[in-house]
């Protein structure tokens, strides 16, 4: 699919700042109707990508395209995106009504038009009863939807979220994720989000990209990202992972033969190349019972654990694996954690993924 | 009970201090304009039939008015630009609002003196230049007085306002672009209307500081025009007219005080707006 399909395309993007590329070379595409998320660490450049969208930040290099138009050079009132920034930024001086008239009246619609907009969007994001109270008397998530509301009014064809959620406790946090989510798929609007936790990341996007020191690592969609990462911080950002790597032995077709120290793990997929480096999800693990047999076994014993609720995040220390992370349900565990317990790990060839190393950091 | 008395006996000290150096002298004052020269309203009267006493009146409120227009005009100007100023530039532009402050308001006064009057510096200048035929009358006269005042009171303009803008969040200004609003309807919409309690504070603090001018329009006024401080020292100890100069004083008291009620609310409006908050 060319870049001219997409809604907003990102053509090899780059932000210097003296020596410190902040973005570099970031080309990607959001189609029309979609929720993408820009994913990263702090530093890692996704919000200076936002605010280049945005209009606030001027690239060094690339261009930013809206519907096959170049927009890198318009100011950031004449882009008609609607923003919901980080902490809300909303008017403290002007009612929750007042607030989400706001782009209406800058853009000259009239008295009554405006007042049924409001209306409209006040519905929308469920606040009808406050329209007359100033934003210092709201809770953060009442404020949050204001923001959201001032963002929609206008109907912009673009919403740009800078971590809408970061400043809210976790319960809410989930709730307003969950609205959000219905939001997008409400009103049909291209979203474009920016956030550091990958929790929020997974369920709320159609697409996730991932950042690291301002290079996009990988993007697809959430179960793609997850179950398949490129690399070593693709899967140690999105989840946690354990990592084995090895020397290739054995290949054959649609597999081959790892070996670390005396332990030789059967894997799915083609090696890279005399060395691999695998992922393995704790979840993907089991606990063998006595007996019982799995393509790749690894003796161990349990040298720390955590009882979490629903589950039990188990430390296994293993002679040629190092320290594996395993989890499992605490409903019925087959075994009673106990540090110094001996345990048989067991996983299928197609349970863990090749991924490949990262490049150094710039 | 007792702890509250011991609390009171620490304050007495200084509650003694300012009766007796303080309150009571403003009160013996105000006694004076019932009491002289006769018992009675007598001099309060004049300020409704006596011309003289109603030009000083009127004279003060326009020079005031004046002078505190033009230097919120000056001073939200000046706190605009620091207020936009890297850190480092801050400190050198609040260093040179801040220097006149610790010049003697005397000297100030004799600077501009010489700066203003037929022979100075600025005359010749613009006569120099061809700018101007004759000499501009710049001092002993209103126009001088406003100079002075004006200069004097820019920095009392400058920080109240800058308290204010400094307490604007930037993530709202850009917001207002981020949702359609050019630099000129951010300024007028969202900027303007939040360091409006600013310029609210410094009307009120550099109004109330003119009216009781005294040194600035004695010097650079020339003994032509009369502010309200110069007239009542005139009263008292030139013409020994005890309960006229009283009264003028007492009635500016008095009009301070309300003015200070009004500002006190000013103050508490910016909290319920939230600003900063």
């Amino acid at each position: 699919m060319s870049a001219a399909a997409h809604a907003l395309a990102l053509h090899r993007l780059g932000k210097r700042y003296g020596a410190v590329a902040a973005v570099d070379d970031v080309s990607l595409g959001v189609e029309r109707g979609e929720f993408l998320t820009l994913l990263g660490p702090s530093g890692s450049g996704k919000t200076t990508i936002l605010m280049m969208i945005a209009g606030f930040t001027e690239p060094s290099s690339g261009a930013v395209r809206l519907d096959g138009r170049d927009i890198t050079g318009l100011p950031p009132e004449r882009r008609d995106f609607g923003m919901v920034f980080q902490g809300y930024a909303l008017f403290p001086h002007l009612t929750v009504a007042e607030n989400i008239a706001f782009p209406l009246r800058v853009r000259g619609l009239g008295r009554a038009a405006r007042e049924a907009k409001v209306r409209g969007a006040l519905d929308l994001v469920q606040l009808a009863g406050l329209a007359e109270r100033r934003p210092a008397q709201l809770s953060g998530g009442q404020q949050q939807r204001v923001a959201l509301a001032r963002a929609l009014v206008f109907d912009p064809n673009l919403l740009l979220l800078d971590e809408p959620l970061s400043a809210l406790d976790k319960k809410l946090r989930a709730e307003l994720q969950e609205e959000l989510r219905a939001l997008h798929r409400r009103i049909g609007r291209t979203f474009v989000n920016v956030t550091h936790d990958q929790e929020e990341a997974l369920s709320l996007s159609d697409k996730v990209a991932i950042l690291n020191h301002g290079r996009l690592i990988q993007i697809g969609q959430p179960a793609a990202l997850y179950e398949r990462p490129a690399t070593r911080f693709v899967a140690g950002f999105l989840g946690t992972s354990n990592f084995l790597a090895g020397a290739v032995m054995d290949v054959a077709e649609g597999g081959f033969t790892l070996a670390l120290g005396a332990t030789r793990l059967v894997q799915e997929g083609a090696p890279p190349g005399a060395r691999a480096l695998l992922s393995l999800r704790p979840e993907k693990i089991a606990l063998l019972a006595p007996g019982e047999r799995a393509t790749n076994e690894v003796a161990g014993h349990i040298a720390g654990w955590l009882y979490l609720g629903a589950g039990y995040a188990l430390q296994v220390a293993t002679a040629d694996c190092g320290e594996v992370r395993v989890t499992l349900p605490a409903w019925r565990a087959p075994i009673a954690p106990a540090t110094g317990l001996p345990v048989r790990l067991g996983w299928p060839a197609d349970a863990a993924v090749v991924v490949a190393e990262d490049a150094d950091a710039p | 009970m007792r702890r509250d008395l011991g609390w009171w006996a620490l304050l007495a000290p200084a509650f003694l201090l300012m009766t007796a150096f303080y309150l009571a002298p403003i009160l013996q004052v105000l006694a004076i304009s019932f009491t002289e020269p006769t018992p009675g309203l007598g001099n309060y009267e004049r300020l409704l039939t006596n011309p003289a006493v109603q030009r000083v009146i009127g004279t003060t409120l326009r020079i005031c008015l004046i002078t505190t227009l033009i230097s919120l005009a000056l001073g939200y100007a000046l706190a605009y630009v620091i207020a936009l100023a890297s850190p480092r530039a801050r400190r050198w532009w609040l260093l040179g609002v801040l220097v006149p402050l610790w010049i003697s308001v005397l000297v100030r006064a004799f600077a501009w003196v010489t700066l203003l009057r037929r022979q100075g510096l600025v005359n010749q200048g613009l006569q120099s230049l061809g700018a101007i035929e004759a000499p501009l009358a710049l001092v002993w006269n209103e126009t001088g007085i406003v100079i002075g005042m004006v200069h004097y009171m820019v920095p009392y303009a400058v920080l109240p306002i800058l308290g204010a803008m400094r307490e604007i969040d930037p993530r709202v200004l850009a917001a207002a672009r981020g949702l359609g609003a050019s630099r000129g309807t951010v300024f007028f919409r969202v900027f303007l209307p939040l360091s409006a309690p600013g310029l609210a504070a410094a009307a009120m603090l550099v109004f109330i500081v003119t009216l009781g001018f005294y040194i600035t329009p004695a010097i650079l006024g020339g003994g032509k025009t009369l502010m309200a401080a110069e007239w009542i020292k005139l009263q008292i100890l030139d013409l020994v007219r005890w309960g006229l100069g009283a009264m003028l004083a007492s009635v500016m008291v008095v009009t301070i005080l309300v003015l200070l009620g009004i500002f006190s609310r000013v103050v508490n409006l910016r909290r319920l707006f939230g600003a900063g908050a």
